[in-house]
C-alpha cells in the first residue's frame, strides 16, 4: 500500500535525474529517489520484521546523511555556478578528461 | 712410411699461410708477403712431390703385390652424429689419384704463386693493392683443393667443395671495386652452390642407405658390407628409378657444377674476370676438375649404376661439343680458353662414363681404361691449360686487354710466350709427342670401345679443339702486324713470369711419357695399355685437319672468316652469344625468382600477414575508440545505461524464472 | 641459505647486482656506467665458462642425471610453486651463448646516447630474464623470467630505437604478449594435469615429465597452445612479422640480444616444455608445425632476397634460420635436435654479429638502404671483412658455425623414416642456395663495387670497442665451426629423455 507512492517517487526521481539538465533539478530528483528508498525501508521493516526497528533507524540515518549530502552538493553547485556562471551539466565540461 | 704420414703438413702449411698472411700480412710490406707466400708454397710442393714419389715408387704398405692400396695416415673425428652411427672425419686418404692430384695441384699452384709475383705488379715491379689478400686467398684455395683431393669421406669432400667455392669466389672478386668481377664472383658462387645443393641431397640419400660417409668403406678392404647395403638399396625405387641412381645422379650434378658441365657451365666464362693466374690455377687446372675427381672417387659405386653413368656420358659428350662450338667464335682470349677448358673437362667426364661399358667390377679390368685415361687427361690438361692461361696472362699484362683485336702479330715482340703458347696448343690439339696426344688418345680408345658413335663424336670434337686453339694462336701472334699503342711495345715479361711458362711447357712436352697405366687405375692394379694405332692415327689426322683449316683461315689477315661469319650469320651469332644460355639464366633468376617468387612473397608478407596482425591491432583500437564514447563522464548517461541494464536483467530473470 | 650454494643462482644474481651497481652510478658518469656494465658482463662470461667446466666434470664423473645442479626452494606453498634450478647440456650451451652475446652487446652499445644508465639498466634486466629462463626447471619461474625478458624490450625499442619505433615496439610487445597469453593458458592447463589423481599438483618440469599424467586428449589442446606461444618468439610462420619491424627499429645491442638470445627462448621452450611434456600430441600434431616451419625456412629466405634495408634482410634471414631450429626440433631424433641446438648457437652468434656490424655501419653512414651504399670495403675494411665473415657463416661455409648446424640438421632430418618429412627436408635444403643469393647480393651491393656516395669516403673504420665486440663473436663462430664435436658432446645426452618419451608414444 505504501509502496505505490514510493515507487512513483522513485520513478519520478530516476526520470528527473536522467532528463534534467539543471544541476539543482537533478539534486532534487536525487532526493526524491533517496526518500523513496527511505519509505521503502520503513515499509519493509514494518511488513517483514514488525518487532525490529533497524529499518526505521536506517531511514532516519539516511535522512540525516541526505541532508548533509545535499548541503555539500548545494555548496558545490553554488561554487560551480560562481566559476562557470551556469548550472547546466552539459555545458560544464571543463573537468572532463 | 714416415713421409706418407706427414701428408697432413701438405695441408697445414697453406692453411697456416692463409691465416698468417690474412691476419698479419696487411702489416707487412707487400713484396715480402708475396715472397713468403711463394716460399711456403715451395715447401709444400717439395713435400707433396716427396709423398707422391714415395707412394708410387717407394716400398711400403702402400703397394702390396703390385696393387696400390688406400692409406689413411691421418684421421680425426670432427663431427659425430648421434651414437657414432654417422661420423664425419677429417683425414687424409692416400691412393693413386689423390697422390697424383697432390702433384698436379702443388705444381700448378707453385707456378702460379711464382708467376703472380710478376703479374700482380705493375711494369716497374711494384705490387698492386691487395697483394697480401691475393696471396692469402691463393693459400686458402690451395689448402681447400688439397683437402678436397685427400678427403677420406664424401662429407669431407663436400666441406672442401664449399671451401674451394668460397676461395674461388674471393679470387674471382679480387678486383671487387669493378662491377663485372663483382657479378662474376657472385654468379660463380651461386651456380656452384646450386649444384652443391644436389650434391648434398645425394649425400643425404646415399649415407642414409649405406650408413657411412667413408670412401674406404665404399671400396676398400671392408667394402663388402657397404656394397651390400648399396646393392640392396638399388632395389628400392623412387619415381621409377632406383634410389641409388638418384643419389649418384645428384652427386654427379654437384660435380657438374664445379666442373662446369652443361647447363651449369655458365659461371666459368664469367669467372675469367679474376686475375689471370687465378684463372690458370682455379678455373683451368684444379678446381674445375673437382667434379671429375668426385666421380672418379665414387667410381666403384658409379659402375654399379649404369643409368647414372649414361647420364654422365650424354652430358659429357654434349658439353664437349657445345663448348668447342662456342670456343670457335669467342674474341676474348680468356673466354675462348675457358670454353676450351669446359670442353676438355667434358672429355674427362665422358671418358669416366664410358669406362663402365662392360661392368668394370665383373672381372672387366680392361674396362677401367676410360678411368685411367680420364685421370691421365686430367693430369696433362692441368699442365698445358695452366700453361696456356699463364701465356694469356703474360700477353694481357703486356697489352692490357683481353680482346684479340688488340693483339695480333705479337710473335715478334714476345717470342718466348709465343713458343710456349704454341707448345700448349699442340699439346691440347693432340699432336705427338706432346702430352695431350697420349691422354686424349686413351680417351678416344675408351670411347670407341663403348661404341662407334661415341668414338666418332669425340673425335670430331677433338678436331674442333685443334681448330679453335690454333685460331686463337694465330689471331694473337700472327694475322697482321701489331699496332703499338702507348709508349711501351709489348715484350716478354720478367723472369718470375717466364720461368713458370718454360717449366710448364717442358712438362707439357714430356708428361705424355709418364707410364700412367701402371700408376693410376681405378683398382690399384697396373693396366696394360697399348697404343691403338688406327685410333691414334685418325685422331692425329683430324687434329691436323683442324690445324690446317685454322692456318688457312687465320694465319694471315684475309676476309675468309668474315665471309663465313656472314654466310652462317645466325649460327655464328648464336655461338658468339654462347647460345643465349646466359640470357636464359638471367631470365630465370631475375624474372622468375626475383620478380616471380621473392617479390610476391615479400608483398604477401607485408600486406597479407602483416596486414592481418595490423588489422587485429586496428580493430582493437577502433573498438576501443567506439566504446570510449560511452564513457562520457555524464552521470545521467551512466544512470540511463544502468537503468536499462537493470531492467533487462530483471526481464531476463523473470523470463527464465517463468520458463522454469 | 641452501640456494646460494648453487652456482646457477648467480646467473640471476650477477645481473641483479649489476642493476644495483648501475642504479648507484650518476646519470652522467658514463665511465662508471661502462665499468659496471663491463664488469657484470665479464663476470657472466667467466661464470658461464666455469659452468661448462663443472658440467663436463660432472658428466665425466659419471653423473647421468637428466639435469645437474638441481636445487629447489619453495616459493608459494599453496600452488606448489618453487624456485627450481637445474641445467642439462642444452641449457649450459644456451647460457654460454647468452653470456657471450651480453658481453658483445655491452661493447656494441658503448656510445649509447641518450640516457646510457637507463639503457644499461633495462639491458641487464632483460639479461636477468634470459638467464633466469635458462636455469629454471619450474614452469612458473620459467614463465616469470620469460616475461621479465620480454617487457624491457618495449622500452628499449621505444626509447632508444630508430625509425618507426613506437609502432615497432608496440607491435613486437603485443605480438609476443599474445604468444604469452597462449603460453600461460598452456602452462595452467599443464599444471592441472601435472600429477595423477590424488597426488599434489606440481610445476616442476622433471616431475611432470616423470608423472606423464597429462591425458592424451588434453595434450591435443595444450600442445598447440604452448608450441604457438613459444613459436611466436621463435618467429614461426605466420607469427613472424614482429621480427622485421622490431629488429629494424631496435638499437644495435638490443637487436643483438633479441635475435641472439631472446628468439632462442622460443626454440628452447618448444623443446623443453611443449615437446618434452606432451610427446603424444607432438607426434600427432607435429606435421602441422613442421609444415609451418618448413614454410618459414623457404619463405624467410625468399623474402630476404628483395629487401633493401639491411636490418630487414637480416630479420627475414632470422626467420629462415630460426625456422630451421623449430623444424629440426620437430624431427624428434637425436641428430636433428642436436643440430637444432647448434643452429641456435650458430644463429645467435652470427645474427648478433650481423646486427652489431649493421649498427656500426648505420652509425657511420646513417642509412641502412643498400641502394644508397656501395664500395664500403674500400673505406672500412675491418667492418667489411667482418660482414663477409658473418655472411659466410650465414650461408654455411665450412669452418664457421652455420655449416655444422645446418648439416647436422639435414642429416638428422633425413634419418627420419617418414617420407613426408624427408621431402620437407629436401625442400628445406634449398634454402642454402637462396641464402647464398641474398647474402651475396648484399655483400656485392654494400661492400663491393665503386664507392656510391662520396661523403662516405671520410668515414672511419671500427674503433677498439667495436673491434672487441665483433672479434668476440667472430671467434666464437669460428670455434663452433672448427670444433663442433666439443659442443655436440655437451648437448647430445640431453635429448635422451625427450627422445625416449617420444618413441614410447609411437
Amino acid at each position: 500500500m505504501y509502496l505505490i507512492p514510493s515507487l512513483i517517487m522513485f520513478g519520478c526521481g530516476v526520470y528527473g535525474f536522467i532528463t534534467r539538465k539543471n544541476m539543482i533539478a537533478m539534486l532534487i530528483s536525487l532526493e526524491l529517489m533517496l526518500n523513496a528508498v527511505d519509505i521503502n525501508f520503513a515499509v519493509f521493516n514494518r511488513y517483514l520484521f514488525p518487532n525490529g526497528h533497524e529499518g526505521m533507524f536506517f531511514s532516519l540515518f539516511a535522512i540525516a546523511i541526505a541532508a548533509a549530502e545535499t548541503a555539500v552538493a548545494i555548496a558545490i553547485i553554488i561554487n560551480v555556478y560562481r566559476v562557470a556562471k551556469k548550472v547546466d551539466i552539459n555545458q560544464i565540461t571543463k573537468m572532463k578528461f | 712410411m714416415e713421409i706418407l704420414n706427414s701428408t697432413i703438413y701438405v695441408l697445414a702449411i697453406p692453411l697456416f699461410m692463409f691465416l698468417f698472411l690474412g691476419l698479419v700480412g696487411t702489416k707487412m710490406p707487400r713484396k715480402i708477403t708475396g715472397v713468403i707466400g711463394v716460399l711456403g708454397m715451395a715447401v709444400t710442393t717439395v713435400l707433396a712431390y716427396a709423398i707422391a714419389f714415395t707412394y708410387f715408387f717407394g716400398e711400403g704398405p702402400q703397394k702390396i703385390d703390385g696393387v696400390y692400396q688406400q692409406l689413411v695416415p691421418t684421421d680425426w673425428t670432427w663431427l659425430s652424429f648421434y651414437a657414432d652411427k654417422l661420423v664425419v672425419r677429417l683425414g687424409v686418404l692416400l691412393d693413386p689419384i689423390s697422390a697424383m692430384m697432390l702433384v698436379v695441384i702443388c705444381t700448378v699452384s707453385f707456378m702460379v704463386h711464382l708467376y703472380s709475383l710478376g703479374y700482380m705488379s705493375d711494369h716497374d715491379g711494384n705490387p698492386e693493392k691487395g697483394f697480401q689478400r691475393y696471396y692469402a686467398d691463393l693459400a686458402l684455395f690451395t689448402f681447400s683443393m688439397l683437402g678436397l683431393v685427400v678427403s677420406t669421406n664424401i662429407f669431407q669432400m663436400f666441406i672442401f667443395f664449399e671451401m674451394v667455392g668460397v676461395s674461388s669466389y674471393l679470387l674471382i672478386g679480387f678486383y671487387y671495386g669493378l662491377q663485372p668481377a663483382n657479378h662474376a664472383s657472385k654468379k660463380a658462387f651461386i651456380v656452384t652452390r646450386l649444384a652443391d645443393l644436389f650434391f648434398l641431397i645425394g649425400i643425404l640419400i646415399l649415407s642414409y642407405y649405406t650408413k657411412t660417409f667413408d670412401f674406404i668403406n665404399i671400396m676398400g678392404k671392408n667394402g663388402g658390407e657397404v656394397m651390400n647395403a648399396f646393392t640392396s638399396a638399388q632395389g628400392l625405387t623412387f619415381m621409377g628409378c632406383s634410389v641409388t641412381g638418384w643419389a649418384l645422379t645428384f652427386i654427379f650434378i654437384g660435380g657438374a657444377g664445379k666442373s662446369a658441365m652443361y647447363p651449369l657451365h655458365i659461371w666459368l666464362p664469367d669467372a675469367m674476370e679474376g686475375p689471370t693466374p687465378v684463372s690458370a690455377l682455379i678455373h683451368a687446372a684444379t678446381m674445375v676438375v673437382a667434379g671429375v675427381f668426385l666421380v672418379a672417387r665414387m667410381f666403384p659405386l658409379y659402375v654399379l649404376e649404369q643409368g647414372a653413368m649414361d647420364i654422365i656420358c650424354v652430358v659429357g659428350a654434349f658439353t664437349a661439343f657445345y663448348a668447342a662450338a662456342i670456343a670457335c667464335t669467342q674474341s676474348d682470349i680468356k673466354r675462348a680458353l675457358a670454353f676450351s677448358t669446359i670442353s676438355q673437362i667434358a672429355f674427362m667426364m665422358t671418358s669416366l662414363a664410358v669406362s663402365s661399358a662392360d661392368g668394370a667390377l665383373i672381372g672387366g679390368h680392361e674396362a677401367g681404361l676410360g678411368y685411367m685415361a680420364s685421370m691421365f687427361h686430367l693430369f696433362t690438361h692441368a699442365m698445358f691449360k695452366a700453361l696456356l692461361f699463364l701465356c694469356a696472362g703474360a700477353i694481357i699484362h703486356a697489352v692490357h686487354s683481353n680482346e684479340n683485336s688488340k693483339m695480333h702479330g705479337l710473335h715478334k715482340f714476345m717470342p718466348i710466350t709465343s713458343i710456349a703458347f704454341l707448345i700448349g696448343c699442340l699439346a691440347i690439339a693432340g699432336i705427338p709427342p706432346f702430352a695431350g696426344f697420349f691422354s686424349k688418345d686413351e680417351i678416344l680408345v675408351a670411347c670407341y670401345e663403348k661404341g662407334l658413335g661415341w668414338g666418332l663424336w669425340m673425335s670430331m670434337v677433338a678436331g674442333m679443339t685443334a681448330f679453335y686453339m690454333f685460331r686463337i694462336y694465330y689471331l694473337i701472334f700472327f694475322w697482321k702486324k701489331h699496332e703499338v699503342h702507348g709508349e711501351h711495345a709489348p715484350k716478354d715479361q720478367p723472369w718470375t713470369m717466364t720461368v713458370p711458362l718454360i717449366v710448364l711447357a717442358l712438362i707439357s712436352c714430356v708428361a705424355g711419357f709418364v707410364p700412367f697405366g701402371d700408376l693410376v687405375t681405378w683398382n690399384g692394379q697396373a693396366l696394360e695399355t697399348h697404343m691403338n694405332w688406327p685410333v691414334a692415327g685418325a685422331s692425329v689426322a683430324i687434329a691436323l685437319v683442324g690445324i690446317g683449316l685454322a692456318t688457312v683461315m687465320y694465319r694471315k689477315e684475309n676476309p675468309l672468316p668474315d665471309k663465313l661469319a656472314t654466310m652462317f650469320k645466325g649460327l655464328w651469332t648464336a655461338s658468339y652469344k654462347r647460345f643465349y644460355m646466359d640470357e636464359l639464366y638471367q631470365f630465370i633468376t631475375h624474372k622468375i625468382i626475383f620478380q616471380g617468387i621473392s617479390k610476391p612473397i615479400a608483398w604477401f608478407d607485408r600486406t597479407i600477414i602483416d596486414g592481418f596482425f595490423n588489422l587485429l591491432g586496428n580493430v582493437t583500437n577502433s573498438a576501443s575508440w567506439g566504446i570510449r564514447k560511452m564513457q562520457s563522464g555524464s552521470v545521467q548517461g551512466y544512470v540511463s545505461y544502468y537503468i536499462i541494464g537493470a531492467m533487462l536483467l530483471a526481464a531476463i530473470t523473470g523470463v527464465v524464472v517463468l520458463c522454469i | 641459505m641452501e640456494i646460494f650454494s648453487n652456482i646457477l643462482i648467480y646467473f640471476v644474481i650477477i645481473p641483479v647486482l649489476t642493476l644495483a651497481g648501475l642504479a648507484l652510478t650518476k646519470n652522467k658518469g658514463i665511465d662508471a656506467i661502462r665499468a659496471v656494465a663491463v664488469t657484470g658482463a665479464t663476470a657472466l662470461v667467466a661464470l658461464a665458462i666455469y659452468l661448462v667446466y663443472i658440467f663436463l666434470k660432472a658428466r665425466g664423473l659419471g653423473n647421468t642425471d637428466d639435469m645437474i645442479l638441481q636445487t629447489s626452494v619453495t616459493w608459494y606453498e599453496p600452488l606448489n610453486i618453487k624456485l627450481a634450478l637445474g641445467v642439462d647440456g642444452v641449457s649450459v650451451v644456451m647460457i654460454l651463448l647468452s653470456a657471450f652475446i651480453v658481453f658483445a652487446g655491452v661493447f656494441a652499445s658503448w656510445k649509447m646516447d641518450p640516457l646510457p644508465k637507463q639503457f644499461f639498466l633495462w639491458f641487464f634486466l632483460l639479461s636477468t630474464g634470459v638467464f633466469g629462463f635458462f636455469i629454471s626447471v619450474d614452469l612458473f619461474t620459467m614463465f616469470m623470467f620469460y616475461e621479465v625478458a620480454l617487457i624491457p624490450m618495449y622500452l628499449l625499442i621505444g626509447v632508444w630505437g630508430s625509425g618507426n619505433k613506437n609502432y615497432s615496439a608496440m607491435k613486437l610487445t603485443l605480438m609476443l604478449m599474445g604468444g604469452s597469453a597462449f603460453l600461460m593458458l598452456g602452462i595452467i592447463g599443464i599444471y592441472f594435469h601435472s600429477a595423477p589423481e590424488g597426488q599434489p599438483l606440481t610445476m616442476n618440469l622433471l616431475e611432470i615429465a616423470k608423472n606423464d599424467a597429462i591425458p592424451h586428449n588434453w595434450q591435443m589442446y595444450l600442445f598447440p597452445l604452448t608450441f604457438v606461444g613459444f613459436g611466436v618468439l621463435g618467429a614461426m610462420f605466420p607469427f613472424h612479422t614482429w621480427s622485421p619491424d622490431g629488429h629494424a627499429s631496435a638499437p644495435t645491442a638490443v637487436s643483438m640480444l633479441h635475435a641472439g638470445v631472446l628468439m632462442k627462448l622460443g626454440g628452447y621452450g618448444c623443446f623443453r616444455i611443449a615437446i618434452f611434456l606432451m610427446p603424444f600430441a607432438a607426434q600427432q600434431l607435429g606435421w602441422i608445425f613442421l609444415t609451418l616451419t618448413g614454410i618459414s625456412i623457404v619463405y624467410g629466405a625468399f623474402s630476404a632476397c628483395v629487401q633493401t634495408d639491411l636490418k630487414y634482410i637480416n630479420a627475414y634471414s632470422s626467420v629462415s634460420h630460426c625456422g630451421m631450429v623449430l623444424f629440426a626440433i620437430l624431427m624428434f631424433n637425436h641428430t636433428a635436435m642436436t643440430g637444432a641446438v647448434l643452429q641456435m648457437l650458430s644463429h645467435g652468434l652470427m645474427t648478433a654479429l650481423f646486427f652489431a656490424l649493421i649498427g656500426m655501419i648505420y652509425g657511420r653512414t646513417h642509412t641502412r638502404d643498400i641502394r644508397e651504399m656501395g664500395g664500403l670495403m674500400h673505406i672500412m675494411p675491418y667492418l667489411g671483412v667482418g660482414y663477409v665473415i658473418a655472411g659466410f657463416a650465414s650461408l654455411g661455409l665450412p669452418g664457421l658455425s652455420g655449416f655444422v648446424a645446418e648439416m647436422t640438421i639435414f642429416v638428422g632430418s633425413f634419418e627420419h623414416q617418414d617420407m613426408f618429412r624427408r621431402v620437407l627436408t629436401i625442400a628445406a635444403t634449398t634454402s642454402i642456395v637462396i641464402t647464398a643469393v641474398y647474402i651475396l647480393r648484399v655483400v656485392g651491393k654494400l661492400l663491393y663495387g665503386a664507392v656510391q656516395n662520396e661523403h662516405h669516403r671520410s668515414l672511419t673504420d671500427a674503433d677498439a670497442t667495436e673491434r672487441i665486440s665483433t672479434a668476440t663473436l667472430i671467434i666464437c663462430v669460428a670455434i663452433i665451426g672448427c670444433f663442433p664435436n666439443f659442443f655436440i658432446n655437451i648437448i647430445r645426452d640431453s635429448f635422451d629423455p625427450v627422445v625416449k618419451a617420444l618413441t614410447s608414444v609411437m
